[in-house]
């Protein structure tokens, strides 16, 4: 599609035949050089694949070790994976840290929706200029944090924060909520970006329409500007979530390593193990390559990256299929 | 919220309330009211993030903390091996980002045809971009440290970071490379000049400060990674021998001994000490932030 709309390109690498600009003597150094440059961009495809291969293949060496089975990976509601895998002790089923890393991501949406929608209208809508310019850097200062950073605030302000309202029997150190709120706090700067740009987008017509008819500013914002920028809202969103199931540090550090073993376990004030988490203590173990330990971390890889793959691609879906055009 | 209708008013709700100047005042200064608290959450956290930091770290800040090994003691503790693993990433990252991110760029911006090809492999470099980094991580313990045999050295650490950073490199590097005016393509190319050399002659070095730029920001992200190293044999701390360190001995980050630091028992390391490496670490990204804004700058006046 953007080829109709950008500049056709000056010339091929090898120049057109016939054309009297270029010298009849063939240019074997330049076809190297462009060989090296088709190669560095072909990186990214070899990193893709790699990616798949290798999750993949360590993730069926788990599923070959005995006494491991692919449906019990996806059914079984006990995560113990540091039984010895011929014990009756040993489950591995993904549900305990797959509902983990529901629960964390349901809580950063909650919170990160709301205020990465409100930023977002604020930016878009109300804000002068000098205020955006203001802003938007700051939010950008925010989105640069290292997660390390942020799961140490998890851990040591926003859990004695918790605990101080809420009470020390109601709170454990480690609980869902105050990595949930801090992971949530991680991808507003996404959604707040994102959906400014949508409704950035929608033409100014739209709103001089509805001042014309005698809106306010806030159904222009409201009523207007947020429906029409609807599918970039989406998109937005689905890529906060995607970052929020990918979130490493923050649950690691302020969620706990206790795959709950009830099911469905919905108390977010509960020591939890997302997948993330589980993959930073399984490697913290030095545990010896086709080792359970060491192989699942590449399968619960595998389904991480399903699932964030599978987000990404439906919100350049939703952009794509549901943009409003003008 | 209705109350100022009239008897003929309409009966929706929308009519009331376009109709009642009060109640409208009323709801959207409400509205406005909780926009505003939305935008100043983020401003709060990030300033209660960094007074918290400030007061339990700058006490433990001195040139030892800098200069000395990690020790079990929080007094005679420091991230000596932090920084120097730090920079030895950042230095070696560079080195392999930087050749691969331009010539992709400059294959994709200036050579490649527009056919499926070139849009799967655009589409690949934006699906990239959304892998989360601990993936990455898996990759580099499999591939570097497993299958190329590196063991738990520094450069799987690197070529981990470098696939991290490429797909942010690439694109940054286009959008140099798309700033750099048409006719200083046409002139060259008008001159015989074929377009290799146009490519690399004219246009490379016009797009170099932006290139840059986007290089710095991009590594600026690698350096505050801590997932994607510590999956790909990072380890908490060691005494070096040879600093810069050789690429194919153990390592540890900065973020790496943050990590470790706030996991400890003792409050001394998770607060204190964790607090003065967490300053350190972000005293490092400004730099580079900063850094990266005075290229921009000193390039946008230029032209």
């Amino acid at each position: 599609m953007s080829s109709t709309t950008r500049p056709e390109k000056l010339s091929t690498p090898s120049g057109q035949p016939g054309s009297p600009l270029i010298s009849s003597r063939p240019r074997y150094g330049e076809k190297v050089a462009l060989a090296l440059l088709w190669l560095c961009a072909a990186v990214s495809v070899v990193t893709t694949v790699g990616i798949i291969v290798v999750l993949f293949t360590e993730a069926i060496a788990l599923f070959n070790i005995p006494g491991v089975s692919v449906v019990e990976f996806f059914t079984d509601t006990q995560w113990r994976p540091f039984t010895d895998p011929e014990s009756d002790l040993f489950r591995l089923g993904v549900l305990p840290l797959l509902n983990s890393t529901m629960m964390i991501t349901a809580l950063a949406l909650a919170v990160a929706v709301p205020l990465g929608l409100g930023t977002a209208i604020y930016l878009s809508e109300y804000a002068r200029p000098r205020a955006r310019k203001t802003i938007k850097p700051i939010l950008e200062l925010l989105a640069g944090v290292p997660t390390v950073v942020l799961g140490y605030f998890a851990l040591t302000f926003m859990t004695p924060l918790l605990r101080r309202f809420l009470g020390d029997e109601f709170v454990p150190i480690f609980n869902a909520t105050s990595a949930g709120i801090v992971v949530g706090i991680l991808i507003v700067p996404t959604i707040a970006s994102i959906s400014e740009d949508a409704m950035s987008a929608v033409p100014r017509t739209l709103r001089d329409g509805g001042y014309g008819l005698g809106a306010t500013r806030r159904h222009v914002a409201l009523k207007i500007v947020f429906p029409a920028a609807l599918s970039g809202i989406t998109a937005a969103i689905i890529l906060g979530f995607g970052r929020a199931v990918g979130e490493t540090l923050i649950v690691t550090l302020a969620a706990g390593n206790l795959p709950p073993s009830d099911l469905p376990a919905v108390n977010p004030f509960q020591q939890v193990q997302t997948m993330t988490a589980y993959i930073t203590q399984a490697v913290g173990g030095e545990s010896p390559r086709g080792s359970v330990t060491f192989q699942s971390i590449f399968a619960i890889g595998a389904l991480l990256f399903v699932i964030t793959f599978a987000m990404n691609l439906v919100a350049s879906r939703i952009v794509r299929r549901f943009r409003e055009e003008y | 919220m209705a109350a100022a209708s009239t008897p003929t008013s309409s009966p929706s709700r929308r009519g009331d309330d376009l109709r009642s100047s009060r109640g409208r005042n009323a709801k959207d200064r409400a509205v406005l009211t909780l926009l505003l608290l939305a935008t100043a959450v983020s401003l709060i956290v990030l300033s209660v993030l960094a007074f918290d930091i400030l007061g339990d770290g700058v006490g433990r800040l001195n040139i030892d903390f800098l200069t000395q090994y990690t020790s079990r003691f929080p007094d005679e503790t420091g991230i000596r091996a932090g920084i120097t693993g730090t920079l030895s990433l950042m230095v070696l990252t560079a080195l392999m980002t930087f050749p691969i991110g331009v010539g992709a760029a400059l294959y994709l911006e200036e050579f490649a045809a527009r056919n499926r090809m070139t849009r799967l492999l655009e589409t690949n470099i934006n699906n990239l971009a959304g892998v989360p980094s601990v993936i990455y991580g898996l990759l580099g313990l499999s591939v570097f440290v497993y299958v190329l045999g590196f063991g738990r050295a520094l450069i799987a650490g690197a070529l981990t970071l470098t696939l991290l950073v490429m797909p942010v490199v690439i694109v940054a590097a286009r959008e140099a490379l798309r700033a750099v005016p048409q006719e200083i393509r046409s002139a060259g190319l008008a001159l015989g000049a074929t377009p290799l050399q146009v490519a690399t002659r004219q246009t490379f070095p016009a797009a170099v400060p932006g290139i840059m730029t986007g290089l710095i920001l991009s590594l600026s992200r690698a350096v505050g990674e801590t997932a994607p190293i510590l999956v790909a044999g990072a380890i908490f701390s060691r005494r070096a021998d040879n600093e810069p360190w050789h690429p194919f001995e153990a390592y540890t980050a900065i973020p790496i001994q943050i990590y470790d630091f706030v996991k400890r028992p003792q409050s001394e390391f998770q607060i204190e000490v964790a607090s003065a490496a967490i300053i350190v670490l972000m005293a490092i990204l400004l730099l580079m932030n900063s850094a990266a804004i005075i290229i921009r700058n000193r390039y946008s006046r230029n032209i």
